[in-house]
């Protein structure tokens, strides 16, 4: 627990930090639509669901604030290189998992607001059909035969039902609207989805438009009425709300009351973000116009592709990664690869496994042989976890199956280092261990003979790390499995030592 | 998009749709809303088909990761046969038991979830899929140690030339660098240092 808490104080830090905004936020919120006298009459009808439903509707434009920014990878990667704390430069790795928290409460508020509103409305509805004149229904009937909309009751009439309020508003049909595409984005963003139908989570997360759209234009109605400034001079609740029968008998010192909505204000949280992101797409698309040109193809076994490329300006460290478009095949469609080259070699390179429609097309097509070599485009690097590998006196790679390609371009780039003597070098040993299942041939070796049998037993080997380097920082890498992982990681912390001074394992992850 | 199998995503979807169907059934009936028979209604149909698509069928190509305690479920899927199996049948059955619980502003949005289920669906079912059981398979249980397979029979230094294509110095190089690429070609001979 000790060692979790050390590896892990940022990420905790900063999900505490979230969690707390947002219990402010909705308390703040509340507290303002159950306590503020402008909203009296408001509650008269409503009760606390009004209460409820503001609060929900702030904390979900915060959220919608958030979602965009962990997704802005180009910015991402910039930070990460002005960062020097490694612990600052982890908690980057996390940005895909943070990304689904925001949008796990996004969910979650979602459903409260729609509850809440669903009240509202059902009260609106009533307040019309009660038998004894009450305060309520005084106040639905208010302001409706004139012109100036200083009605408080969005329910025109008896007669008018919630649904027909719903679908002839602006809030109710872009409420619909909006909450159809985030339920669609996320059934196609299930685990189980994006890692067998990718393309499918790709395209319908684009909903993610006309949901900002939606939550723009949600609030233009201006459904949500408090009683105006001038009313409240005139004639306040605490003063009039008793004597609610007598106000058409022009009352100079109780008028009736009159409400106005208040402007949109989601866009002002979210507009920031957005340009944030319309301004990552543009840089994402300018640097993949630039001219890519493919030096060499090697076709490996186990329908493996080598692409070794070139590009004007193209500079890389370790381990990082790029977004490969063929539009050829699909002109829509970006594809995440490590390069597995090393920075000090003079062209970049990619292994890609056939894996699914895109990368079985682009094997077929290079392995068709024409002089007519598909264009690609390309966008990046873009960092992860493996740049740091030089940094830790000890490094631990793990790679199974086609994970094993980030660590070709460590291993590379550390042979490179060693004949140029580079003394900045902190990694004095490298120890990898290649899983390969199933396959005739070493995929990059290429002997006959594995070039390790069977599955480690990760105990014996971290025992054996931490005997041999007493006092060493040792970074382990993976790219693998999630089952890898876990033991991976119970493994870092059961043989970390408590002691600053002596051996420390940190955990490290790739994540697609 | 060819490899796509439609009636995944429908899966999630219709699954998705029934547990809104519940939650807007539980607040029209609990709340005593306007004709909150039609929420009554909701939860019951909510229920049935939280049911049906609990258990995932079988994906075409590959292994297909359970829902947890599916297994009870999928025996009774399975029992109905071709009601079950074919998606046509269910594309109908979606819509239809969408359509009274539109009546209700609780549940509307219930309703237009199953909906759009029923037409991913139905494109499903023009494209041929059909609902497959996942079948048990025997857990193999690794053994500590028991992943070892039997030892190289050849192993290294192996004798040059004669057996092989490559001379075994560049395969030893080979293999201590780990680099990718089976003709790599090491610009200046690199030995395999053992600690």
């Amino acid at each position: 627990m000790g060692n979790w808490v050390v590896n892990h104080w940022l990420a905790v830090l900063c999900l505490v930090a979230w969690l707390g905004l947002n219990v402010f936020l909705f308390v703040h919120a509340f507290l303002k639509y159950e306590k503020d006298d402008k909203y009296y009459y408001t509650r008269e009808i409503l009760g606390t669901a009004l209460a409820v439903a503001r609060a929900s509707a702030f904390c979900l434009n915060f959220n919608s604030m958030l979602i965009l920014i962990p997704v802005c990878r180009n910015l991402l990667s910039f930070l990460r290189g002005s960062f020097c704390s490694r612990t600052l430069r982890k908690s980057l790795d996390h940005n895909l998992t943070f990304h689904k928290l925001v949008a796990y409460m996004i969910c979650i508020f979602t459903a409260i607001h729609i509850i809440a509103h669903l009240f509202n409305f059902e009260r609106y509805s009533r307040s019309h059909h009660v038998t004894t004149i009450t305060l309520a229904s005084v106040l639905s009937s208010l302001h409706h035969d004139k012109e100036g909309g200083f009605w408080l009751n969005p329910i025109q009439s008896p007669d008018m039902t919630v649904l027909y309020v719903t679908f002839t508003t602006i809030a109710g049909l872009s409420g619909v609207i909006i909450t159809i595409a985030l339920i669609l984005m996320v059934t196609s963003s299930m685990e189980f989805i994006r890692r067998h139908y990718f393309e499918l989570f790709w395209y319908t997360h684009h909903l993610f438009i006309i949901y900002m759209v939606c939550l723009w234009i949600h609030g233009l109605g201006g459904i949500v009425r408090g009683q105006t400034e001038k009313s409240m001079n005139e004639s306040h609740p605490h003063k009039c709300a008793q004597s609610f029968e007598k106000w058409d008998d022009h009352d100079p010192d109780c008028k009736e009351p009159q409400f106005e909505g208040h402007p949109p204000e989601s866009w002002k949280w979210t507009l920031a973000p957005v340009a944030l992101y319309i301004f990552e797409r543009f840089l994402r698309f300018y640097r993949s116009q630039q001219k890519v040109v493919i030096t060499k193809v090697v076709m490996h076994p186990s329908k493996v592709l080598e692409l070794q490329m070139k590009k004007h300006g193209f500079s890389m460290e370790v381990g990082q990664y790029i977004f490969v478009k063929c539009p050829s095949i699909s002109f829509l469609e970006w594809h995440p690869f490590t390069l597995t080259s090393a920075p000090e070699e003079d062209f970049f390179s990619i292994h890609i496994r056939a894996a699914g429609d895109w990368t079985e097309n682009l094997i077929r097509v290079f392995e068709q042989q024409n002089s007519l070599i598909p264009r690609i485009e390309v966008d990046g690097p873009f960092g992860t976890a493996s740049e740091d590998v030089f940094q830790y006196e000890v490094a631990v790679l793990v790679g199974a199956g086609i994970g094993v390609t980030p660590f070709a371009s460590i291993l590379k780039s550390i042979w490179f280092k060693l004949q140029h003597s580079d003394h900045k070098l902190k990694t004095q040993k490298a120890g990898h261990a290649a899983l390969n299942f199933d396959k005739a041939t070493d995929i990059l070796t290429g002997l006959k003979q594995k070039t390790f049998f069977g599955r480690p037993m990760w105990d014996n080997e971290f025992s054996t790390i931490a005997t041999t380097h007493p006092k060493s920082v040792v970074g382990v890498f993976l790219c693998g499995p999630l089952t890898l992982a876990k033991s991976l990681r119970k493994c870092c912390h059961r043989y970390s030592s408590l002691d600053p001074r002596k051996v420390q394992f940190y955990f490290n992850q790739e994540n697609f | 998009m060819g490899q796509i199998e439609w009636a995944m995503w429908a899966n999630e979807q219709a699954l998705a749709s029934g547990l809104i169907l519940i939650t807007g059934g539980i607040v029209a009936t609990a709340g005593r809303f306007t004709q909150w028979y039609f929420g009554a209604y909701s939860i019951v149909a909510g229920v049935f088909v939280c049911l049906l698509e609990y258990p995932r069928g079988r994906r075409r190509k590959g292994a297909t990761m359970e829902r947890c305690g599916q297994k009870c479920m999928t025996t009774v899927v399975k029992l109905f046969g071709p009601l079950t199996r074919n998606y046509y049948i269910r594309a109908v059955l979606h819509l239809l038991l969408s359509v009274p619980a539109g009546f209700l502003l609780a549940t509307i949005l219930g309703t237009v979830c199953l909906a759009i289920a029923s037409v991913i669906y139905l494109l499903a079912a023009i494209r041929g899929e059909q609902w497959m059981p996942i079948e048990p398979r025997p857990t193999e249980r690794p053994q500590v140690g028991g992943t070892i397979k039997q030892p190289p029979s050849n192993p290294p230094p192996r004798p040059p030339a004669e057996a092989r294509k490559k001379p075994s110095e560049e395969e030893a190089a080979a293999a201590a660098t780990g680099v990718g690429g089976g003709a790599q070609v090491n610009p200046i001979p690199v030995t395999d240092e053992v600690v």
